[in-house]
Parts: structure tokens; sequence; C-alpha cells
């Protein structure tokens, strides 16, 4: 591993050229503003300015009975909504103490592996149209839209399903589900080679991410930078591995690690990742058990006193969920602990000493979604 | 009148005559200035307006789109319900803009690709100038586009498009040279700066296949070139959407806008017709000295129309550029140019030399 050394920090002076990047700006993807210093095009620092679509979620999830709480972390990290769903899910389930039917794990299981992919082929077209190369954006789009039909079919909804419930989920699988997820990897196995050769084997790609924006795994643990970004700097962090839950410590999959550190790193994690996420779907697709889609459960949900804790892996990184219950139907105090909101912290420690341009590719490389920053 | 669409030197003389016999000299003169004028015009906003449909679709073929395809038969008249809708906006006033120069510099872009255009060959006696010393006029001339675009940076009051601004100079400025220095390597061969000359001597065989090595390096470094001193993609960093929102013209909006948007299609068809006329043989049909049946068969299609096909095959080739390729970085881009295509443009002249020296070309 090589030594990496990051430009320490530097007092901001009156004389500085400033530019605020957004809060409306095409590179944050949302309402981020970064005020970022420079010198000619060189960024001495940033400061990230959080809250311009600060909802108060937490506040209002203490008003909110748990069902309707999932409702809510929908509109946390948008491209992962059905993991954010089964995190709650999950929170519920370990503090009444129930077990979910098997058919429920798979379901979950393979919607969250759908929602990984789903997200990382917007990110690959964000990732693209950030570095200049547009028809990206459109490819991705283009691949999305199957996993949207199949969640329409299934959930009612394409982009926030909630469609997890404490115990279960909302209702059962579509009966063209299986057919459409088989139709869907075939597809995009085909497809994500196209992705290689028009983003990954470029050599203006390859120069523009090679070597720029460098996180140290020592950086990454420090900071907390999980996801597929911390595993880009090979800091093995992966909840799915580290912590199993539903069905992942009984299917096979290998955690992507790249230990280059840099965005390109970051890129080959979640290029990576697809096709992990389709080797473990495929496991599951055609062996879902038969049995109820749901747990039975009362039909208020209270919560025992206490603190509970559980962490899921998101498509950006490890989101925990936190929750004190004074034992009423809602909860005293929820915290939710996103992967975007942590990633954010190290963009101005690893992008000091870079360009512009590179500032637009490390952001695009931390993967960063803005109501997941501000909740 | 002898109207010839394969030769309008007749037609133009016919015009000459005809309006020296109804007016004084002086008067004649003044009158085939405004003739040829207008008619720049017209050709400018045609040609233009076309630009911007055919990037379109092109750029929807390559994102497995459809591209516009309501306003019109398959959308061909999207671009001009464009243009009228810009001609209707509201000029946004900016505050503490330099005035002057902030409207001053639409008009220095547009007229710096104007006055080029004026040297092009389009066929056979249709060109406004034929000066000896054509490339260098068209060089010279092209190159004052970048002052329109630093003043415009400059007089926004905007510190993206200052940023642009100052990354376009930078580009253009170093791109510059490796576009003169390609178009020098085929002058080594021509012998002669003349477009008019350049052309007529490619009648037994083009340019590129005459010095065929050097001149196939010359024609890429100049495709290259040329790409990025008309800032198109992957060389766009004076307008980088995702870095500097729209760099150089951020604040313009409007008409002022539209001058912009016009004169970078327009300077994209320029470098495509000097790249078609300089290496491809402009006008000139494709000829094989010696298969004289062949040739009379390619005489019979127009030379404006092979000029118009090397020139789209050329723009089209870019617009590919501009749709496939992710951006570069500006220390990339300048590395790009002084480390590589100047060495290699500098060894290959030279060579070219060599070549002509020892007679080594067809």
């Amino acid at each position: 591993m090589k030594e990496i050394v990051n430009l320490p920090v530097s007092k901001i002076e009156e004389e500085e050229y400033h530019i605020n990047m957004g809060p409306q700006h095409p590179s944050t993807h949302g309402v981020l503003r970064l005020l970022v210093s420079l010198q000619g095009e060189m960024v001495k620092s940033l400061k990230p300015h959080c809250g311009y679509i600060h909802r108060g979620i937490e506040k209002m999830c203490e008003k909110d009975t748990y069902p309707q709480v999932i409702h809510l972390t929908d509109r946390m990290d948008y491209l992962s909504a059905h993991i954010n769903n089964h995190a709650v899910c999950l929170l519920v389930e370990k503090a009444l103490e129930i077990e979910v039917p098997e058919r429920v794990k798979y379901i979950r299981t393979i919607m969250d592996e759908l929602t990984r992919i789903q997200s990382h082929q917007l990110w690959w077209s964000s990732f693209g149209m950030d570095l200049g190369g547009l028809t990206c954006f459109f490819y991705g789009l283009r691949d999305r839209e199957m996993i949207l039909d199949i969640w329409e079919e299934t959930t009612g909804s394409r982009f926030l399903q909630s469609y997890n419930c404490p115990g279960g989920v909302m209702q059962d699988i579509h009966p063209n589900f299986q057919k459409k997820v088989h139709a869907f990897i075939k597809t995009f196995k085909k497809k994500i080679k196209d992705y290689d050769r028009l983003l990954s084997g470029n050599v203006i790609f390859e120069n523009r991410s090679q070597g720029v924006g460098l996180l140290s795994k020592e950086d990454a643990i420090s900071y907390g930078v999980t996801g597929p970004s911390g595993r880009g700097s090979g800091w093995s962090c992966d909840i799915r591995k580290v912590e199993p839950y539903s069905m992942y410590s009984q299917v096979h999959f290998n955690e992507v690690l790249r230990y280059e550190c840099d965005t390109y790193a970051r890129y080959m994690v979640r290029m990576q990742e697809m096709h992990e996420s389709m080797n473990i779907i495929e496991q599951l697709i055609d062996n879902i058990p038969e049995g109820d889609h749901s747990a039975k459960m009362k039909a208020v949900i209270k919560l025992p006193a206490g603190e509970y804790f559980q962490r899921v892996e998101s498509a950006r990184g490890e989101l925990g969920v936190y929750v004190v219950s004074d034992g009423n139907k809602t909860p005293y105090r929820m915290k939710f602990r996103t992967p975007s909101f942590t990633n954010l912290g190290v963009l101005d420690h690893i992008s000091r000493g870079m360009k512009i341009a590179d500032l637009v590719a490390i952001g695009a490389s931390l993967d960063l979604v803005i109501p997941d920053i501000d909740r | 009148m002898t109207f010839n669409i394969y030769d309008f030197t007749s037609f133009n003389r016919w015009i000459d005559e005809g309006l020296n016999s109804i007016m004084s000299p002086t008067w004649a003169l003044i009158t085939e200035m405004a003739i040829i004028g207008i008619v720049f015009l017209l050709f400018y906003a045609v040609v233009g307006l076309f630009l911007v449909y055919a990037e379109r679709k092109v750029c929807a073929f390559m994102q497995n789109r459809v591209g516009p395809n309501r306003v019109g038969p398959y959308g061909i008249f999207q671009t001009i319900a464009d243009f009228i809708k810009l001609l209707m906006k509201e000029l946004v006033y900016i505050k503490d803009s330099d005035k002057l120069l902030f409207n001053l510099a639409p008009f220095i872009v547009i007229i710096a690709s104007f006055m080029a255009l004026s040297a092009v060959p389009f066929a056979k006696g249709l060109h406004a100038i034929d000066f000896d010393i054509g490339i260098l006029y068209v060089i010279a001339v092209s190159s004052l586009g970048v002052v329109g675009i630093l003043l415009a940076g400059w007089s926004s009051n905007n510190k993206y498009s200052l940023i642009g601004a100052m990354r376009s100079g930078a580009q253009i400025v170093s791109y510059e040279l490796s576009v003169g220095l390609s178009l020098l390597t085929i002058i080594v061969l021509a012998g002669t700066m003349q477009f008019s000359e350049i052309v007529e001597m490619q009648r037994n065989g083009w340019f590129i296949f005459k010095g065929h090595i050097p001149a196939v390096i010359a024609f890429i470094v100049f495709l290259i070139a040329s790409t990025a001193e008309t800032n198109r993609g992957p060389f766009d960093l004076a307008e980088a959407e995702s870095e500097l929102t729209a760099g150089f013209h951020t604040e313009y909006s409007g008409i002022k806008f539209a001058f912009f948007f016009l004169a970078e299609y327009m300077n994209m068809f320029l470098v495509a017709s000097i790249g078609a006329t300089v290496f491809w043989g402009g006008w000139m049909p494709f000829h094989v000295s010696g298969w004289a049946g062949f040739n009379t068969i390619m005489d019979y299609i127009p030379p404006f129309v092979w000029y118009i096909g090397k020139t789209a095959f050329i723009i089209w080739l870019m617009m590919l550029f501009k749709w496939t390729f992710p951006r570069l970085r500006i220390d990339q881009l300048l590395t790009l140019e002084w480390k590589y295509l100047l060495p290699i443009n500098l060894v290959n002249i030279l060579f070219m030399a060599f070549l002509v020296l020892m007679h080594w070309h067809f």
C-alpha cells in the first residue's frame, strides 16, 4: 500500500477566490452547497454547507407510528429506498423478537440487491455526466428502467416503494416477478460490458480518475467512510459480511475491495458490486420458498422500552437506525446514521490540492445523495 | 446568362457586368458587397440552424433516443422554433457587469467566425475573397474569437464565467499552434496558401492521399486541435457544465446567448470546411489519375455537393467525439498539446519537407 499524504488544513484568508458550488449546481446533484476557496484552478479548501433540504425527518418520526416511519425513510436516500425500509423493519422485528417467514427474507434480499443495482446504475450515469460523457447518462437510465418496471408490478410504485412493513412485505410478489428478474439479469449482463467499453477502459476517463482524491485506509476508518467509497480504500466494511441480516449469511458473494484508494478504485468497486448483486439475485431468485409474505403482527406496534440499533448496508454505505423507545407506539427518539452525511465529511480532506474538475469527479465518486445528508 | 452548377465563374462575371452596365463602378462594388453580405448572413443562419438540428439528431442516435420529432416532419423546424423562443426572451441585465464589453463580446465571437467563413471556397468560383494568403488569413481571423470569449467571461461579473474564460484563453492559444502547424504541413506539400490553388492542386488526388503518412498524421492532429479550438467536447472545458455551470456564457440570455451558440456551431462548420478543403480537396471530386472514365463520372456530381459532403463527414466525426468521450482536465489538455501534439507536429513538418524534397509524394 502506498503512502498517501493529504495537504494540511490551511487558514482561509480574506483574499482567497471563493466560489459557491451549489445550492444550485449541476454537479452537486441536489441542493448541497460547497464553499470552495480556490487558488487558480486548485482547490485550497472547501466547506460543505448542508441543510437546504432538511425536512426534520428524525423529529417527524417521533410523531409517527413505526409503520408510518417506514414511509419517511424512503425520502432519505431515495435511491436505496427499499434498503432504508428494510433497516427500520429489521429493527422493529429485532425489538419485538419476531421471526419473519423465510419467503420474506428472500424477497427482501432480492429487492435490496435490485435497489443496489439501480442505485449504482444511476450513480454510473451521473458519474459519466459529471466527467462530461453525457451519453453515459442515457445508457444507465435505459437499463435502470427495467428494474423500475419490475418494482412497479410488484410493489405498485416505481421509486419510493415503501414495500416493507414490520413483519414482512406489503403484498406478495407478482407472478411475473421471477421471469422479469431473470430477463433483467440476462440483459444487464450484456449491457454492463457496454458500460466498461464506454467509460472504464477510456484513456481520458482513466487519466481523470486514477490518482485523484486519494483516501487512505486509515482516513477512511477515522472519517467513517463506509460503503463502496470505503471499500475502494481497502477497508472491509460491508455490513452484509460483518453483521449479516436476512439471507446474506446464506448466499455466496465476494466483498469487493480495491486498494488504489482513488476515484478509479471507488468506481471499480461499484462496477464490481453490480456483478456481485446479480450473483446474489441469481442464487435466490429460483429458490423463493412458499409461505406467507408477512408474519402475524399486532394491529398497534409498540416497542418495549429501551434502546435499539440496527445497521444495514445501503447502496452508499452503512445505514444505522437508532431508536429510543419509552414503550409507546411512537419512538421517543429516532436517529439515522446515514452514509452520505459521513462520506461528505471526507470531501474537504481528499479534494484539497486537486483541480475543480477533480472535485467534481471526487464528489461523484463518493456518490452523495443530498436528501440523505440533510434528512 | 450562363449558369453552370460546375463553375460559377461565368455566373459571377454575368452579375458583375450586369451591375456595372446599370450603375457606376463604385456603386456596383458596394452593391456586390451588400449582396455577398446578405447571402452570407442567410447561409450562416441556415447552416447554424441545421447544425443544431443535426447535433441533436446525432446525439439522440448515440444515446438511444429519437431526438426532436414534434415540430414539423422529423422535427426539422425544432431549431427554428427554439431560435424564435431565444429571440423573444428577455435580455437579463447583470448587476455590476461591464455593460459595454458584455454587449460587445457576442459580436466579436460571431464576427470572427463570419470573417473566416468568407475565405472558404464552396465551389469553383464560389468564394467571397480569394487571398493569396488564405490560410494565414483564416488562422488569424478565427483566433479573434477568443477575445470575445475572454471579454464575455471578464465582463459578466461571475466567477464561473471568469474561470471558463481563462480556461478558454489558455486552450485556444495553445491549440492555435497545432492547427497552424498541421495546416503548415500541407502548405509545405502544396507550396501555396491560396485556397483556390490548393483545391486546384488536388485535381489528381486529394492531399491526404498525395502526402500519405505525414498528411494523415497532420489530419488527425488537425482534427483533435480544431475540436479543441472550437471548444467542443471532449475539450469543452470553457463551458464544462458539470464544473462551471455554463462557463463563459453563464450570464447571457436571449439573443446574446444565441450568438454564442450559433458561433460555436459555425466555428465547427468553419474548421470542418478548412479541414475538408486542405486535406480532402474541398469541392474537388474524387479523382484517381489514369482512370478517365471514373473521373468523368465523379465530375458529374456538383462541386458544392462534394464540399458539403466532406464537411458534413468531418462535422459528424466531431459530433461523435463529443458524445462519446468524457471531458479532459485543464492540465491534461495543455499536456496533450504541449507535450504530444506540438512535438509530433514539428517532426511531422520536417518529415513532410523531406518527403517533398525527395519527391516521395504522389
